[in-house]
C-alpha cells in the first residue's frame, strides 16, 4: 500500500480560459494532517474540490489510492466516497438533525444507520438534538452536525475547507479537538484549508503556501513556520503580506 | 324595474334550487351523475400523473443544467403555461382527426377522437408545462450550494437531483395543485376532442355547458357545486401535504 493517498502530477483548473490553479507536484501523505494556507482567491478551495472529486482536472493527473485521474476519467462511486468535506457553511438538509447526520449512510445503503447516527452526535456533543430541526440550530451547531454528517460515514480522507471561519472560540476548539481525535485514532487524513496562520500551526503536520493558484511551498510545521524556504511564506508567517 | 327584482329573485331563487339539489344529487348518488363525476376524475387524474411524470423531471432538468437550447425550451414552456386550453383541443383534434397525422395511424398508443384516452392528452398538454415551469423555479430555488454538499457526501447524480427536489418539495406540491386546477375546470379542451358524449366523455364542465343550454339551470348549478367541491377537496388535500412542510 502506497505512503500516500494522493499524488497530484500537473495538475491545471481553468474557468473560461482563466487558469485558477497550478499544481507541478503535490503529494498528501496517508494519515497525516495537511493544512493549505493562503489568502482569499489563492486557490485552496479549487483544490480541494478536485481531491473530492467534484470537479475533474482541466490538465495534469490526479492519483489516489493507487488509482489514477485524469481530465476526461470518471472517479468510480466507491473510491469517490472514501472522501468526504465540510465545507465553510454548513448546508444542512430542511430535515432532522438525525437524517440529516445519516444522510450519508443512506446513500450508502448502510445498516445500523440509527446506531452510527447516534455515535456521531455523541462525538460533536449533540445527542440530544438528534430530533430537532437542523434549520433550527445555532451557527456553531450547525458546523458540528456538518461534521458528524461526514465523520459518521469513516471517510478515508476528511476535507475540512474553513470549517471555523464563522464560528466562536468554543466551537472552533471543540471542532478542532473532534478532528484532531479522529486523525489520532482511526488515522483519517485531514486536508485543511485556512487563511488562519495559528490554526494551521496548532493543527498541521504538514503545511503548503497557495498564492495566485501556484504552490509556493510546502513543509513540515516547524521549518514552515520557523525557517520557510521562500521569502513569501515568511512574509505570510509574519502577517505581513497584504491581502 | 319591477322585473329586474323579479329576475332577481327568480336567479337567487335558481341558486337556492341549484344548491338543494347539488345536496340531493349527491346525498342520492345519482348514477347518470356519478358517472360524470367518476370520469371527470379519471381523465384529470390520469391527466395529472402523465403531467407529474413528464414535469417534475423536465422541470428539474432545466433548473439544475445548462446547456445549448436551454433558453429556448424554457420559453415555450412559458409559453405553453399560458396556453389556452380551446387551442391546445384544436391541436389534439387536429392531430388525432382521422386525416390528421396521428390520426391516420394504428398504434394502441394513439387514441381516438371523442374518446375519454383523448381528453387525457388535452389536459396532458395543458397541465404539463405548469408542472414543469412551477418545478423548475422551486428548484433554483434551492441554495446552489447544496448540490456540491450532497455530492461531497457521495450522491450519484440521480441521488443529487432527488436530494434537491426533496429540499424544494413545497414548490413541487403547489406546481401538482397548479396542474390539477387548469384541468379539473377547464372545458374547451375536453369539448373539442372529447366531443361531450353521454355516458362516454361527459365530463363535469361540459355537463354544465350543456345542461345550461337546455336552461336546467338548477342541475347545471348542481354539477357546478360538485365542481367546485371536488376541486376544493383535491386543494385541501394538497395543501394538508404542503402545511407538513411549511409548519416543519
Amino acid at each position: 500500500m502506497s505512503d500516500f493517498v494522493y499524488r497530484l502530477q500537473n495538475v491545471s483548473k481553468t474557468y473560461d480560459e482563466r487558469r485558477v490553479l497550478t499544481v507541478d507536484h503535490l503529494r498528501i501523505r496517508r494519515g497525516e494532517v495537511f493544512a493549505l494556507v493562503g489568502p482569499s482567491g489563492a486557490g485552496k478551495s479549487t483544490l480541494l474540490r478536485l481531491l473530492n472529486f467534484l470537479e475533474s482536472p482541466s490538465t495534469g493527473r490526479i492519483r489516489f489510492l493507487d488509482v489514477e485521474f485524469t481530465a476526461r476519467g470518471q472517479v468510480p462511486l466507491r473510491l469517490r466516497r472514501r472522501v468526504t468535506t465540510v465545507f465553510q457553511r454548513p448546508i444542512l438538509l430542511n430535515r432532522s438533525v438525525q437524517a440529516n447526520v445519516g444522510y450519508g449512510l443512506k446513500l450508502r445503503s448502510e445498516e445500523a444507520v440509527a446506531e452510527k447516527v447516534s455515535q456521531a452526535l455523541a462525538e460533536v456533543g449533540l445527542e440530544g438534538l438528534a430530533r430537532q430541526r437542523a434549520r433550527t440550530l445555532s451557527g456553531g451547531e450547525a458546523q458540528r452536525v456538518a461534521l458528524a454528517r461526514a465523520i459518521v460515514l469513516d471517510p478515508d480522507v476528511l476535507l475540512l475547507d474553513e470549517p471555523t471561519a464563522n464560528l466562536d472560540p468554543y466551537n472552533v476548539g471543540l471542532i478542532e479537538e473532534i478532528v484532531q481525535q479522529r486523525n489520532r485514532e482511526r488515522g483519517t487524513t485531514l486536508v485543511l484549508v485556512t487563511h488562519n496562520v495559528f490554526q494551521a500551526k496548532r493543527l498541521a503536520d504538514r503545511v503548503a503556501l497557495m498564492l495566485e493558484g501556484d504552490v509556493v511551498e510546502v513543509a513540515d510545521g516547524e521549518t514552515f513556520f520557523e525557517e520557510p524556504d521562500d521569502p513569501r511564506t515568511a512574509a505570510f508567517v509574519r502577517g505581513d503580506m497584504v491581502y | 324595474m319591477h322585473s329586474c327584482t323579479k329576475k332577481g329573485r327568480s336567479i337567487i331563487d335558481e341558486i337556492v334550487r341549484g344548491i338543494a339539489e347539488a345536496f340531493r344529487l349527491i346525498v342520492t348518488l345519482d348514477p347518470a351523475l356519478m358517472e360524470v363525476v367518476s370520469l371527470s376524475l379519471r381523465v384529470s387524474g390520469i391527466a395529472l400523473l402523465f403531467s407529474t411524470v413528464i414535469g417534475i423531471p423536465l422541470g428539474a432538468m432545466l433548473g439544475l443544467n445548462r446547456f445549448r437550447g436551454r433558453r429556448l425550451i424554457i420559453a415555450l414552456l412559458y409559453t405553453g403555461m399560458g396556453f389556452p386550453p380551446v387551442v391546445v383541443g384544436l391541436f389534439v383534434y387536429l392531430m388525432l382527426s382521422r386525416s390528421g397525422p396521428l390520426g391516420q395511424m394504428t398504434a394502441p398508443i394513439i387514441p381516438d377522437l371523442f374518446t375519454p384516452g383523448a381528453m387525457v392528452v388535452a389536459q396532458t398538454i395543458i397541465s404539463f408545462p405548469l408542472v414543469a415551469g412551477f418545478t423548475m423555479a422551486a428548484v433554483m430555488g434551492v441554495d446552489p450550494a447544496l448540490r456540491q454538499q450532497v455530492q461531497a457526501l457521495g450522491a450519484t447524480p440521480w441521488q443529487t437531483t432527488l436530494a434537491i427536489l426533496v429540499e424544494a418539495r413545497i414548490g413541487v406540491i403547489v406546481s401538482i395543485i397548479a396542474g390539477f386546477g387548469s384541468i379539473i375546470s377547464e372545458v374547451g379542451a375536453v369539448m373539442m376532442v372529447g366531443g361531450n358524449i353521454e355516458g362516454s366523455t361527459r365530463m363535469l364542465t361540459t355537463a354544465i355547458v350543456l345542461e345550461t343550454r337546455k336552461g336546467n339551470f338548477d342541475l347545471a348549478m348542481a354539477i357546478g357545486v360538485i365542481l367546485l367541491a371536488i376541486s376544493f377537496a383535491a386543494n385541501l388535500i394538497m395543501q394538508r401535504l404542503q402545511g407538513r412542510t411549511v409548519d416543519e
